[in-house]
């Protein structure tokens, strides 16, 4: 039989540093980060998601399956164009492409992210002294971003 | 490196797997496939790393998430997946597409068949309206021969069987018009009536294939035909709103459009029996059947109805007025009765444990019964007076053969309620009971006429 508990049941991987991005926030910024990923070159859903590990260092962990929804939904509106292929595996694979109102919107919304986070780099700078003991994990992406 | 069992065994679990995902319904297929082949390739790089395979599915699985949430994610993104759509012609593969295609093209063809043919005698000078006795007599024969031609094209029926059909509606044809029927009186009136639903079994013939010998075939041709039923209302309300703007709008640029109406509003009515057959046979698995939700939500209701009805009967002591047409409406209640219980019983899984709403349904059809009992009773006592016309004795004949249906369906149901027998009686009564209404419309087209000499 097959156990069906076996596989819904929620197991979180732990990343390494034991950070986790909050889910308000990986949801905002999945739109960039997938439409930039697609901006490099065309793309599939495994190899996107291998992509975002690479270029997070692993400290976004998305949940797999969370992605597909989300390249529908750009597909839907258009940002994004879908074609089935078959891949060098001989299994078929479905790629997304941006189109360019996908690279207008991601153009505008690389011009909110910059926004947000100069308002950030400004603040931390301020306040830095008053900052409490870091998680060592930040230290070297602080460090560079000031 | 997986050995040969491992892929076979990976191909299982993932084969598990999604059939597991499919039962979701904001996941379609493609996007399992895509979900699947995100699996393997995550599988083959964590077998790369040194995993064995059942651990890399069962880490790849994880990774894909809460199979709950995902779902969730899926039916936000693709909300109309959660409404059913019909699809007429569905896409799953090639063959299927032709099929589909295929079917909607004879369908097609058969209703305009249908339309032509009803508008046919109109060239030999036969008027709707002044020869409404010839259209009255061959009404059923515009519109089922093609039916049954569709279900005979459809099945694959053999030649022998299809000869069998043919001679029915031959048959058919020639007693109903060479009878010496009275213009207008009440033989060919009846007769006229009977007729579709003696021919209606035949339509079920050509329906059920192969299957007609079997409860289930002869069931899914009572579910047909509830679905039909529901199917034509509302096709018929669609071209009622439609014929309503359209005489409307020409009424606003001062054109009359209802002779036009008149002409063609026939060829719609004969039509729309064809492609509302045609969306029931598309439809069947995709759409949830809509005949078992009305009786769910009417079982009761009449059953409140019957039982107020007896009570005051009882309590007031007052006796059944009997007039001319009490019979008839007593008849329509049997029959409303036994459409609520013939339909619960079809959507009814016979193997489900005895519920409320069985004692609901026992509830209506013995209510139902007693109620009748009362109207029979009243009746009895003036038969006499009233004398045995063809309508009476026709109405009778239909009250008994509900009775007796209706009588035997209760005992069987309250066997069941009582834990003394299985379901499955129940369900073979009905559909061996189809025929018997078939014999009985046809004994009143055939013997009828001569035996109240065609008044």
């Amino acid at each position: 039989m097959y156990n069906a508990a076996r596989y819904t049941k929620s197991v979180r991987t732990p990343t390494l540093k034991s950070m986790d991005i909050n889910k308000d926030l990986m949801a905002a910024s999945s739109t960039p980060i997938v439409l930039a990923i697609l901006a490099e070159e065309d793309s599939y859903g495994y190899a996107i998601l291998q992509r975002v590990r690479e270029l997070s260092g692993g400290r976004m962990e998305w949940t797999d399956g969370m992605l597909y929804p989300v390249l529908h939904r750009l597909e839907r509106l258009g940002h994004v164009d879908a074609r089935w292929q078959v891949a060098e595996s001989g299994r078929k694979r479905k790629y997304y492409q941006i189109t360019s109102q996908g690279r207008a919107q991601l153009a505008e919304e690389r011009e909110q992210w910059q926004a947000v986070d100069a308002t950030l780099k400004g603040i931390w700078k301020a306040i830095r002294a008053s900052l409490p003991t870091l998680n060592p994990a930040f230290a070297p992406a602080l460090a560079m971003a000031a | 490196m997986p050995t040969p069992n491992q892929v076979v065994s990976l191909d299982n679990q993932i084969e598990q797997w999604r059939s597991y995902l499919s039962r979701r319904q904001a996941i379609h297929t493609v996007d399992i496939a895509e979900l699947e082949d995100h699996l393997r390739e995550q599988v083959a790089t964590l077998v790369g790393a040194g995993l064995s395979t059942d651990e890399a599915f069962l880490v790849a699985v994880n990774r894909l998430g809460n199979l709950d949430a995902l779902s969730r994610e899926f039916a936000r993104e693709h909300s109309d997946r959660l409404w059913k759509q019909l699809v007429v012609v569905p896409s799953d593969s090639v063959a299927q597409l032709a099929r589909g295609r295929m079917d909607a093209i004879v369908a097609f063809c058969l209703a305009v068949a249908a339309a032509v043919l009803v508008k046919l005698p109109a060239l030999f000078g036969l008027d709707l309206e002044d020869d409404a006795h010839f259209y009255a007599r061959n009404a059923s024969f515009f519109v089922l021969p093609l039916l049954t031609g569709y279900f005979v094209w459809k099945r694959g029926l053999d030649q022998s069987k299809v000869r069998w059909l043919a001679v029915a509606f031959a048959a058919a044809a020639v007693v109903i018009n060479a009878y010496p029927f009275t213009e207008d009186g009440p033989t060919l009136v009846l007769a006229a009536i009977h007729l579709p639903i003696a021919l209606w079994l035949v339509v079920g013939i050509a329906y059920a294939g192969n299957r007609w010998g079997q409860v289930a075939g002869r069931m899914d041709f009572i579910r047909f035909s509830g679905e039909l039923f529901i199917y034509y209302v509302l096709i018929a309300l669609g071209g009622g709103l439609l014929m309503g703007f359209m005489a409307a709008i020409f009424q606003a640029i001062n054109i009359d459009v209802e002779p036009v109406f008149e002409q063609w509003l026939i060829a719609g009515v004969v039509g729309a029996v064809i492609v509302a057959a045609w969306l029931v046979e598309a439809k069947q698995s995709v759409i949830e059947n809509m005949a078992p939700v009305l009786t769910r939500l009417f079982t009761p209701l009449f059953a409140i109805l019957l039982l107020g009805f007896l009570a005051t009967l009882l309590v007031t002591g007052r006796g059944i007025d009997i007039e001319r047409n009490a019979l008839i409406a007593f008849d329509g209640l049997l029959l409303v009765v036994l459409g609520l219980l013939l339909y619960s019983i079809s959507a009814r899984d016979p193997q489900s444990p005895r519920g409320p709403f069985d004692v609901v349904q026992v509830v209506l059809v013995v209510s139902a019964l007693l109620a009748n009992a009362f109207a029979l009773w009243a009746i009895a006592e003036r038969i006499n007076e009233f004398g045995f016309t063809p309508n009476r004795t026709a109405a009778l004949g239909m009250n008994v053969i509900l009775i007796v249906n209706l009588a035997w369906s209760a005992v069987l149901y309250i066997r069941f309620l009582r834990g003394r027998a299985q379901f499955a009686p129940l369900e073979k009564w009905q559909t061996n009971y189809l025929p018997v209404y078939a014999g009985w419309a046809a004994l009143v087209v055939i013997v009828f006429p001569p035996l109240f000499r065609f008044i």
